[in-house]
């Protein structure tokens, strides 16, 4: 009696409803639309201000645009300190990321497969770096750097940067592990697998994708970090180093030109790590 | 035939006070079709664990072909598994996946596709060799997981709920096919399942487990017309426990007192008069007798309370004179042949045969 009543109720509102919540069903999309339209504005507009200076013919930076060149690009290819602040941007981002990964990856892997007293706390340990500011990181590597001895140099700051990252190459990776059944290695073993044939022909495959996004963020936060760098880099500087001391001299072009490069590097590397997990997602419904 | 495994005396404590396996010892011959039966928590599955090595009994001794294995890796033992998920590699296809075995075993390439192939021949899936595992169904799966395991011909292959995964339709065919592929292939198989109706189709014997032990082992008829315990009797098909009291005894079988009247069971073993016990009736041995009529056996009176129907037959729950309820099953054609009987509320009469009714110890 009383669900055939409300079963009533509800087909009346829904038919008296039907014309004005087009309506207002319309305008609800539009504001959402507006909302979204200025969210990408506030992103994307600062991007795409830097791109269009960077072929401005202007030194100055100020509107009206003045015509169209490519000098910045050319004046940026003759600057010697500029192309040895990229050069060290990447020695020490692939470094970085490289030292991380044979760090992180085992890291991952014990947490993933021991029971051992204090595990919860080691995990935990390996997590913090990510929520220490950098500044924190950077000034107590700086002290232990002191304490040792070690002259500060592009290897420092290697090192600090894969302390810092330690925490990204692990999560992603245990993760992972996570989601991957036991019953593989079980199986790899029963079939006559020793322990690093299995984690050769069995594990690492199945951790590809999830190393190559965190090799892949690794290298991309490594490669504009700046605080740490800051404490510990020596006579050398890494690019964004370098971008912020010119910086005080105000934006040159040249800076622009550098930013949309990155901006073009940092595009192809998304759409890289887009279809690795893409890929990861499909053989993943197998499990 | 000589025995190709044998546990002796295995037990497998967790944390020092978790008793997992307690003092399990049984022997398994070359290319029997054995299954280890119990509800879950009763140890099978660590029991099948140990034998294929990934877990360390805490004491005890494993002994596979004459060779003690009880501290064995995985790897060095001669027995392969069915996982009860699989475990198929997902980036491999199923070639490779069926190969891996043999390409630890250092067999060449060449030699190892042509394995594959003919393992895949033999589970009926040869097109799917170079297809990766999550396109094929559920069952397809099945059968690679156990085309991979028995590729490397081991001497023992250990089946862990192998169709547990599967929906019902095909769990059924599935069982007649793995059957079929022990009889083929003439590999020992051992199973582990917690589905009775499973281990009585498939196995040459069942070993039926409680609580870490060995409640009873025998061939799927023995299990079934002879259960030794209340727990077996309960654990494969239904039973109808009666409490009863032993009445007189007379030679090869015993009169005792139970559901209101005198029932006559045929039992060995000694029964002092007076001793409080249990009587055993399975659903389908008992008949609804002709009204009046007092054949030969035993007769129970009471009412129908509830029928219900099941396709291949009615199951009549019936209340006796002294208040007990008991199940009769009948298949359909007897079952419609009486509709004009067994209507619900009515008196009717049961018969059971001496030989039918099983004498177990009372409950405490």
């Amino acid at each position: 009696m009383s669900t055939a009543s409300t079963d009533t109720a509800m087909i009346s509102t829904v038919s008296r409803a039907r014309k004005p919540g087009l309506v207002s069903r319309y305008a609800a999309d539009m504001a959402f639309m507006a909302f979204v339209a200025l969210l990408m504005a506030f992103l994307y507009v600062p991007i795409w201000v830097l791109i269009i200076f960077s072929f401005n013919d202007s030194r100055t930076l100020t509107w009206p645009l003045s015509g169209f060149t490519l000098d910045w690009y050319g004046t940026l290819f003759s600057n010697q300190d500029l192309l040895a602040a990229i050069g060290n941007s990447f020695y020490v981002a692939t470094s970085a990321t490289i030292l991380t990964l044979i760090v992180g990856i085992p890291a991952a892997m014990a947490i993933n497969k021991f029971q051992f007293p204090g595990k919860a706390l080691f995990r935990r340990l390996i997590l913090l770096p990510i929520t220490l500011p950098g500044i924190v990181t950077g000034i107590s590597m700086l002290n232990m750097f002191r304490l040792f001895g070690f002259n500060l140099s592009l290897e420092t700051v290697i090192l600090g940067h894969a302390t810092a990252l330690l925490s990204v190459v692990v999560t992603q990776v245990y993760s992972r592990l996570q989601r991957l059944p036991r019953s593989l290695d079980e199986a790899s073993a029963d079939l006559g697998a020793k322990g690093w044939q299995t984690f050769l022909y069995v594990t690492l495959p199945n951790l590809k994708t999830a190393i190559i996004g965190a090799a892949l963020l690794s290298f991309v936060l490594s490669f504009d970090e700046i605080p740490v760098t800051f404490f510990l880099t020596g006579r050398e500087n890494t690019l964004p180093m370098y971008i912020y001391s010119t910086m005080r001299r105000g934006v040159t072009p040249e800076i622009n030109a550098v930013g949309t490069l990155i901006v073009l590097a940092s595009l192809v590397l998304i759409v890289i790590s887009v279809i690795m997990s893409r890929e990861a997602n499909r053989s993943r419904q197998s499990l | 035939m000589a025995s190709i495994i044998e546990l002796n005396d295995i037990r497998k404590v967790y944390g020092g006070v978790i008793v997992g396996v307690d003092h399990v010892s049984m022997s398994v011959e070359d290319g029997e079709f054995v299954t280890l039966l119990g509800p879950s928590g009763c140890g099978k599955s660590t029991l099948l664990r140990m034998i294929g090595g990934f877990e360390q009994p805490t004491a005890g001794q494993i002994v596979l072909a004459g060779r003690d294995v009880t501290y064995e890796p995985p790897h060095k033992r001669d027995v392969n598994m069915v996982f009860q998920d699989y475990a198929l590699f997902p980036h491999m296809t199923v070639g490779e996946n069926i190969s891996y075995g043999l390409r630890m075993m250092g067999l060449p390439r060449s030699e190892t596709r042509s394995k594959a192939v003919e393992a895949l021949d033999l589970v009926g899936l040869p097109e799917k060799i170079d297809q990766k595992p999550h396109e094929l169904s559920g069952g397809q799966r099945q059968r690679i997981a156990l085309a991979r395991a028995i590729v490397r011909n081991p001497k023992v292959l250990l089946l862990d709920e192998p169709l547990s995964a599967l929906d019902a339709n095909l769990r059924e065919q599935m069982q007649v096919e793995l059957k079929h592929m022990h009889e083929k292939v003439g590999i020992t198989f051992i199973m582990v399942t917690h589905d009775q109706t499973e281990a009585l189709v498939m196995s040459d014997r069942v070993i039926v487990m409680e609580k870490g032990r060995v409640a009873q082992d025998g061939t799927p008829a023995e299990l079934y017309d002879h259960p030794e315990t209340p727990y077996v009797a309960n654990f494969i098909g239904t039973t109808n426990f009666l409490p009863a009291r032993v009445l007189s005894r007379d030679g090869g079988s015993v009169v005792v007192e139970a559901g209101g009247t005198r029932i006559i069971a045929e039992v060995g073993g000694a029964l002092p008069e007076g001793e409080h016990i249990r009587i055993g009736i399975r659903p389908e041995k008992l008949h609804f007798a002709e009204s009046g009529a007092s054949g030969p056996g035993n007769t129970l009176e009471g009412r129908i309370e509830e029928q219900i129907y099941y396709g291949l037959g009615m199951r009549t729950v019936v209340r006796l004179a002294e208040g007990s309820t008991v199940l009769v099953d009948g298949l359909l054609p007897e079952a419609v042949a009486r509709t004009t009987l067994p209507e619900i509320g009515s008196n009717v009469r049961l018969s059971i045969a001496p030989h039918n009714v099983r004498v177990f110890a009372a409950e405490n």
